[in-house]
C-alpha cells in the first residue's frame, strides 16, 4: 500500500479504514514511475561527473591518451554495443506483450534480454582480461577501467532487476496488463544503462583512438 | 472537528481514544509514518550536534595559546576535520531533511510522503553512516580537512580517509534518496485547492533545496569514488605524481559543495518565512519573490563552485566569470532578507523564543551574507584566503544562519511535535546565551583573519592570543548556552503547558490538526479557506462555529 503510514496492522489499520470510510481519505496515485525517473536524473549526473572528469584530462593532459597506450581493440566494444542497443528493442517487446496479457511472451522476451545483458557483461570482462594495460598504468587506463566499470554495475543491476521481474511473473497474475511498475521500472532503467553506454562508448573508445 | 482556529482549546481525553498516537517504542524502529521518521531526523541530528560541538570546544582550548599544547597537532587535525564532517552532513543537513520530513505533507495536506519506505531507508543510512564515521576515533581519524584536497587527504592516513569516503558515500545517498521523496511530494500530493502559488514558502524552500541536492550530490560521490581509487588501487586521477591533476577534484568537489552551502540553508530560509509572519501577524511580504529567489538562489549556486579555487591556478578569464555568478547571488538573497524586514515593519510582534530566534538568525545571517559578497571579489579573497576571516563567514553562514533559524523551527513547531508548551523564560535564556556566546566567538575572527592569522593549524603567532582567548571564553558561553535549550526541552516535553492544536494563530494547514496530530495526520480532509499568509483579517472575532463556507466568503470578499 504505497503511501500508508500504517505499519502496525490489527487495531490501527481497523481504525484509519474506518476514518478512511468515514472522512474520504483515499490512496494516492501510485508515483512510484515519477520517482524512478528523479532517481535517473541524480544517477545520470554521476557519470555526468565521470565523463567530465575524463574530458578535462583529455583537455589538459598535453599528450592523450599518455604516450605508450595501446590502441583499445574496438571489435568486441562494438559487438557490445550493438548486443546492448538491440536488448533495449527486445525488451520493449516484452513489455508490449504484457500490455496484451501475455504473460508468456513477457518472460520470453525479457529472458532474452537478460540473457544479451549477461553476454555484454562477458564481453567486458574478456575485455578486461586481455586488455595491454592495467588499472594503474597511466591516467587514461584509469578512467577506462572505473568508467566501464561503473556502467558494469549498472549493467549487472539491470539484469537483476530483470531476473526479479522474471520471478515474480511466476506467480500467477502478479502482472497484468493493468498493474505492472515492475516491468515498467525495469525496462526504463535498462533505457538509461544503455544510453549511458552509447555516450560512453564515444568518449571513451571512439574520440580517444 | 472544525477546522478553525481554535486558540485554547484543548486537547480533550477523549480524542486520545479515538485516535491512536504514537508509542515510544515507535521512534526506535523503522517506521514509515513521516512525522516519526522527522523525529527520528532531528534527535539523530542534535546527537551529533553535541559531539561536533564538544570537539570544537577542544580546539578552542587549544587556540587559547599559541602554543600546541593542549592536544598533539595530528589530534588536532583530526579534531579540526571531524568537526566539519559531523557538523555539516550529520548535523545541519539532516536537520533541515528532519522539518522537511515532518511538516511538508503536513503542510500540503497528504497523509505522507509519496514513498513512505524510502523515506525511512533514507533515515536509517544516517546512524550506520554516522557510527561509521566516528569509528575511524579509533585507528586514526581523517586529517585532511572536511574537504579532502588530495594529494593531502592522499598521504595523511589510508583507513580514516576511505573511512570517511564510504561513510560520506552513506550520507549523500541518504540525502539523496530524502530528495526524491521531497520533490515528489511537493509537486504531486497538494491537496487540491492548492495550487503552487498557495503552498507555504517551507516548501517552496525544500523544493529548491531538493534540486540542489539531486544534482550535485553525485558528483561528489564521482568524486569520493575517483579519490578511493586513488588511495586504495594506486591509481593517479588526482595524484600529480601519476600525471593526475588535484584540481579535477576541487572542481567536483565544489560542484556539490558549494550547493551544498544553499542545500543546509534554504530549508531556514523557508522555516523564518513561515515564522516571521505568524509572530508578526502580517502576511508574508513578496510571497512569490521569495518563492522564486529560492530557486534563482538554487541556479546560481550551481554555476559559482569554483570562486572557493581562486587561490588555486584558476585561469583569470575564468575568475571573473565566478566572481561575477557569486557577486549575482546576493540579489536573490538580498530579496529574501528585504522581503522578512518588510514582514515584520510595523507589525504586531509576539517577541517569543521562535520569533527572537528567527530575528537573531536575520541579523546574524546578513553579516555571513554580507562578508560572502566581500569574499566574492577576487583580490580580496585571495588576500583572506585560508585565514581566519573564511571561518568567521562561514559561521555566520551556519551558526548564525542556520543554526539560529534551526533553533526558531524547533521552538515555533515544538508544540505540534510534541503537544506540548516550551518555556518562554529558559527559551530567551537561551537565545540570549546563543546570540552572545555567538558573536564573542566568531566576530573577532574577522579581525584575526585580515591580520593573517592561518586556519586550520594548532600553533599560531602569540601575537593573536588576546583576541584568540577572547574567541574560546566565547565558545565557553556557547557551550553552556545548550544547558538551557537541554533542560528546557526535558521539562517541557513531561511538564510543559499543554498545547492547543493551534496555539500560534497560524494559517498554514498543519495548525489544522491536533497536536501532536493524529497518525494519519488529518481528522478530516483540511480545508483551505485563506492563503498560508493572509494574516492581518481579524481573527479574534472569527466565531469558533461558523461556517467554513461563510468564512471563506468573508475571506475571498476582503481580499477583493
Amino acid at each position: 500500500m504505497q503511501g500508508s503510514t500504517v505499519d502496525n496492522k490489527s487495531q490501527i489499520a481497523i481504525a484509519s479504514e474506518q476514518e478512511a470510510a468515514a472522512h474520504g481519505h483515499h490512496e494516492h496515485p501510485d508515483y512510484r514511475m515519477i520517482g524512478l525517473y528523479i532517481f535517473l536524473i541524480s544517477d545520470s549526473m554521476t557519470f555526468i561527473g565521470f565523463f567530465a572528469a575524463l574530458l578535462i584530462y583529455r583537455a589538459i593532459v598535453p599528450v592523450w591518451p599518455p604516450a605508450g597506450t595501446p590502441e583499445l581493440e574496438l571489435l568486441i566494444p562494438i559487438i557490445n554495443t550493438a548486443i546492448l542497443v538491440t536488448s533495449s528493442f527486445v525488451m520493449h517487446k516484452g513489455q508490449t506483450a504484457l500490455k496484451n496479457d501475455d504473460i508468456k511472451g513477457l518472460q520470453t522476451w525479457f529472458g532474452i534480454t537478460a540473457a544479451m545483458g549477461a553476454v555484454f557483461i562477458f564481453g567486458q570482462g574478456y575485455e578486461y582480461f586481455h586488455a595491454e594495460f592495467g588499472l594503474t598504468t597511466n591516467l587514461f587506463s584509469s578512467c577506462f577501467f572505473v568508467l566501464t566499470g561503473f556502467h558494469g554495475l549498472h549493467v549487472i543491476t539491470g539484469v537483476l532487476l530483470i531476473l526479479c521481474v522474471l520471478w515474480r511473473s511466476r506467480e500467477e497474475g502478479h502482472y497484468s496488463s493493468s498493474s505492472h511498475f515492475g516491468v515498467e521500472a525495469a525496462e526504463i532503467y535498462w533505457h538509461f544503462v544503455d544510453v549511458i553506454w552509447l555516450v560512453l562508448f564515444v568518449l571513451v573508445y571512439l574520440i580517444n583512438n | 472537528m472544525s477546522t478553525t482556529l481554535e486558540r485554547n482549546a484543548p486537547i480533550t481525553p477523549t480524542e486520545h481514544n479515538e485516535h491512536p498516537q504514537r508509542k515510544w517504542q515507535d521512534y526506535f524502529g523503522f517506521s514509515t509514518d513521516h512525522k516519526v521518521i522527522g523525529i527520528q531526523y532531528l534527535v539523530t541530528a542534535f546527537f551529533f550536534y553535541f559531539i561536533g560541538g564538544a570537539l570544537a570546544e577542544v580546539m578552542r582550548t587549544e587556540l587559547s595559546t599559541p602554543d600546541p599544547d593542549f592536544v598533539q597537532p595530528e589530534f588536532y587535525n583530526q579534531l579540526l576535520t571531524m568537526h566539519g564532517t559531523i557538523m555539516l552532513f550529520l548535523w545541519i543537513i539532516p536537520a533541515g531533511a528532519a522539518f522537511a520530513n515532518y511538516l511538508i505533507p503536513l503542510m500540503i495536506g497528504a497523509e505522507d510522503m509519496a514513498f513512505p519506505r524510502l523515506n525511512a531507508v533514507a533515515f536509517w543510512m544516517i546512524p550506520p553512516g554516522g557510527i561509521l564515521l566516528m569509528s575511524s576515533f579509533f585507528n586514526g581519524a581523517p586529517q585532511a580537512g572536511w574537504t579532502s584536497y588530495p594529494p593531502l587527504s592522499l598521504v595523511s592516513g589510508k583507513s580514516g580517509e576511505e573511512i570517511w569516503i564510504l561513510s560520506i558515500l552513506i550520507l549523500g545517498t541518504s540525502s539523496m534518496f530524502g530528495a526524491i521523496n521531497f520533490v515528489t511530494t511537493i509537486l504531486l500530493m497538494r491537496m487540491p485547492d492548492m495550487d503552487i502559488h498557495s503552498m507555504p514558502l517551507f516548501c517552496w524552500s525544500m523544493l529548491a533545496t531538493s534540486g540542489l541536492i539531486l544534482l550535485g550530490t553525485p558528483v561528489l560521490g564521482a568524486a569520493l569514488i575517483l579519490l578511493s581509487f586513488d588511495l586504495l588501487a594506486g591509481t593517479a586521477f588526482f595524484n600529480p605524481v601519476g600525471g593526475g591533476d588535484p584540481i579535477v577534484y576541487q572542481h567536483m568537489f565544489w560542484f556539490y559543495s558549494h550547493p551544498a552551502v544553499y542545500i543546509m540553508i534554504l530549508p531556514f530560509f523557508g522555516a523564518v518565512s513561515e515564522i516571521l509572519p505568524v509572530h508578526a501577524r502580517k502576511p508574508i511580504f513578496g510571497y512569490r519573490a521569495i518563492a522564486y529567489s529560492s530557486l534563482a538562489i538554487s541556479f546560481l549556486g550551481l554555476i559559482v563552485w569554483a570562486h572557493h579555487m581562486f587561490s588555486s591556478g584558476t585561469p583569470g578569464w575564468l575568475r571573473m566569470f565566478f566572481m561575477a555568478t557569486t557577486m549575482i547571488i546576493a540579489v536573490p538573497t538580498g530579496i529574501k532578507v528585504f522581503s522578512w524586514c518588510a514582514t515584520i515593519w510595523g507589525g504586531k510582534l509576539s517577541l517569543n523564543s521562535a520569533f527572537i530566534f528567527a530575528v537573531g538568525f536575520l541579523s546574524s545571517f546578513l553579516i555571513g551574507g554580507l562578508s560572502g559578497v566581500m569574499l566574492a571579489s577576487v583580490p580580496f579573497d585571495i588576500h583572506v584566503h585560508d585565514t581566519y576571516f573564511i571561518v568567521a563567514h562561514f559561521h555566520y553562514v551556519l551558526f548564525g544562519g542556520s543554526v539560529f533559524g534551526l533553533f526558531a523551527a524547533v521552538y515555533h513547531w515544538f508544540p505540534k511535535m510534541t503537544g506540548r508548551m516550551v518555556n518562554e523564560t529558559w527559551g530567551r535564556i537561551h537565545f540570549v546565551m546563543t546570540f552572545v556566546g555567538f558573536n564573542i566567538t566568531f566576530l573577532p575572527m574577522h579581525q584575526l583573519g585580515l591580520q593573517g592569522m592561518n586556519r586550520r593549524i594548532a600553533l599560531y603567532d602569540p601575537q593573536f592570543q588576546t583576541l584568540n582567548m577572547v574567541c574560546t571564553i566565547g565558545s565557553y558561553i556557547l557551550a553552556l548556552s545548550t544547558f538551557p535549550f537541554i533542560i528546557n526541552v526535558l521539562w517541557s516535553l513531561y511538564k510543559g503547558e499543554k498545547a492547543a492544536r493551534n496555539p500560534w494563530r497560524a494559517l498554514t494547514l498543519e495548525w489544522q490538526t491536533a497536536s501532536p496530530p493524529i497518525i494519519e495526520n488529518f481528522e478530516e480532509e483540511p480545508v483551505l479557506w485563506a492563503g498560508p499568509y493572509d494574516y492581518g483579517i481579524d481573527t479574534e472575532s472569527i466565531d469558533g462555529d461558523e461556517d467554513v463556507e461563510d468564512m471563506l466568503a468573508t475571506v475571498t470578499a476582503e481580499k477583493g
